[in-house]
């Protein structure tokens, strides 16, 4: 077929040359794309990660504080060993872990339904319902749950409204997810994380979810099993990937974010926080890479046990 | 068939499924409502009054609209660049395979795998290490690194779902590589392409996390956001720009979904 198209009179020139040239060379094609891509990727952001790394094995000179440009491990033995940051590390990655369990449990209801349940209207207003604040700029909803759970906000007056306030107050003096009031307290930075990246497990759920054949279902109803079986040992297991996809967006945006703990201010540091002050105020570049290798690393591990869940199947 | 008896949803999955739905959206209605309020000093609800006034203290602001230009032409630089790196990865990846090729999608998917603190630590590294003053440059740099990998996937998804025999077809009528490409593959693919750029440009214009770290001086509309989030002025202010944020990104993806929908449905 090439050699007839190549004897084709139809059109000479320099494109049809480039063209059967590129043609025969399907590898020098590719690499002419792709050189582009790799290099803006491979300066700029392998480049920028490499320097991060770089930095992380100097040390800040406690007398001088600047830059001591000798590879050490005292800034990793600094992150690792001080109990207060050990402490900033175990609370960011419980804080992840509970955000990720309780968007699964929220978001599979909402993903099964539209996935499998809703017509194609409902379909539609659900897919709009969920991908309209998802995409809602992200601060805009950070500011919306400031007021949302202010002294007198929202909450606290539905709150007062169905006479459940002593409960509110006696959810708030618990150890260690109280605080003065919502907006100061763990219990209101989870309800903030777990708000901000439900979309994002609900998407890859459903995405996983619209991919159960219903012969499946069929077949399982068939052989006697009973709905929540078939919902068990059937819907759940295929479902996986997409879990695991979403499980990935909501650990690593909470291991990493640091805007939302320092707008719904509980007392305790997080990762993202303590790397943005100790970059900016502090100025100790080395421990801020040090601390943010911290967040890669259990990404990394996640990643991996992710991928082995088949996550990335379901992006 | 006998879909009803599978297809009826139980109830705990309904409930479940509205209520999820409400708790998305009525934050969003929020910060609405918040724009009306004539209170500025708390956020007391329910309102004690309602006013257009902020709307005409917004307009006469002259720092949103200089961090509103800023955040715009970023967007739209950032938007390009991610455009020309995405669709020629794409059209890469689309059909071949090769040595790496899992490496490539793995490396253009870890800007927004890994937390936007270490992306933008890790290039405040570099900048600083390159003894670039942070700036404009630098933001827009930042912005395309993680914007690639969005449109990669819109437009890569629609070019592996176009047959591949209309390809051979196009070739044995005669037409060359690039004829092939501008009559075949491109309309088929423009509007993924375009509605890559869209959720790029919305992606961008909005993002705060890496901004924070490369925008040296320069104040971005989220960054002026941001700032107004510790030191109010005139609370109210914040939400009417909040609303315009709003729009300004929810239009490019309404209108990505929208050119992205009918295809799929032909599919």
């Amino acid at each position: 077929m090439n050699a007839f198209a190549a004897s084709a009179p139809l059109q000479a020139g320099w494109s049809r040359r480039a063209s059967t040239f590129l043609h025969g060379r399907p590898g020098f094609y590719l690499s002419l794309l792709l050189l582009p891509p790799l290099l803006w990727f491979g300066t700029v952001y392998l480049g920028s990660l490499f320097t991060l790394l770089a930095n992380s094995f100097y040390a800040i000179d406690e007398f001088t504080a600047k830059i001591v440009y000798e590879p050490t491990l005292a800034t990793f033995k600094q992150v690792l060993t001080q109990p207060a940051h050990i402490d900033i590390i175990v609370r960011t990655l419980v804080m992840a872990v509970a955000v990720t369990i309780a968007c699964a449990v929220i978001a599979f209801p909402v993903a099964n339904y539209m996935a499998r349940y809703a017509s194609p209207r409902m379909k539609a207003l659900f897919y709009v319902g969920v991908m309209l604040p998802m995409w809602t700029s992200y601060l805009v909803k950070v500011y919306a749950w400031r007021l949302i759970l202010a002294k007198q906000g929202i909450l606290s007056w539905f709150v007062d409204t169905l006479g459940l306030t002593p409960v509110l107050e006696a959810v708030l003096r618990l150890p260690a997810v109280g605080g003065p009031s919502l907006a100061s307290s763990y219990l209101g930075m989870f309800i903030v994380f777990v708000y901000m990246w439900l979309p994002y497990m609900i998407l890859p759920l459903a995405a996983a979810l619209e991919r159960v054949p219903e012969s499946l279902l069929q077949a399982s109803a068939d052989l006697g099993a009973r709905p929540s079986q078939t919902f068990r040992n059937v819907v759940v297991p295929l479902a996986l990937p997409g879990l695991a996809a979403g499980s990935v967006f909501t650990f690593s945006l909470t291991l990493g974010d640091y805007i939302i703990p320092s707008v719904v201010g509980a007392p305790g540091y997080f990762i993202g926080m303590m790397v943005y002050q100790q970059q900016g105020t502090a100025g100790n570049i080395p421990l801020a890479a040090a601390f943010s290798v911290v967040p890669i690393v259990l990404i990394m591990i996640y990643l991996t046990l992710a991928k082995r869940a088949g996550a990335f199947d379901a992006l | 068939m006998s879909r009803s008896a599978l297809n009826r949803p139980s109830l705990g999955t309904r409930i479940g499924a509205f209520v999820g739905l409400a708790f998305l959206n009525v934050p969003v209605l929020v910060i609405i409502l918040y724009a009306f309020t004539t209170d500025d000093r708390t956020y007391a609800f329910p309102l004690p009054g309602v006013t257009l006034r902020w709307f005409e203290a917004a307009l006469a602001r002259s720092d949103i609209w200089a961090a509103m230009r800023l955040s715009l032409s970023v967007a739209a630089l950032a938007t390009l660049l991610a455009m020309i790196l995405g669709s020629l990865t794409a059209l890469a990846m689309s059909r071949s395979r090769f040595w790496g090729k899992e490496a490539i999608t793995f490396m253009l998917v870890l800007p927004i795998a890994l937390p936007g603190i270490v992306t933008g630590l890790a290039l405040l590294a570099a900048i600083k290490a390159a003894r670039i003053d942070p700036g404009f440059w630098t933001i827009v740099v930042g912005h395309t690194t993680f914007c690639v990998v969005i449109v990669y996937n819109n437009f890569v998804a629609r070019l592996r779902r176009m047959p591949q025999n209309w390809i051979e077809a196009s070739m044995d009528l005669g037409a060359d590589g690039f004829q092939t490409f501008r009559h075949i593959v491109l309309p088929h693919a423009a509007t993924a392409l375009l509605a890559g750029g869209m959720l790029a440009f919305a992606l961008s214009f909005d993002e705060i996390i890496v901004t924070l770290f490369t925008a040296g001086h320069e104040r971005t509309l989220p960054i002026w956001f941001f700032n107004e989030l510790f030191r109010p002025r005139e609370r109210p202010i914040t939400n009417v720009v909040a609303v315009v944020v709003m729009i300004v990104t929810l239009i490019p993806i309404l209108l990505a979904y929208y050119l992205t929908r009918p295809t799929e449905e032909r599919s």
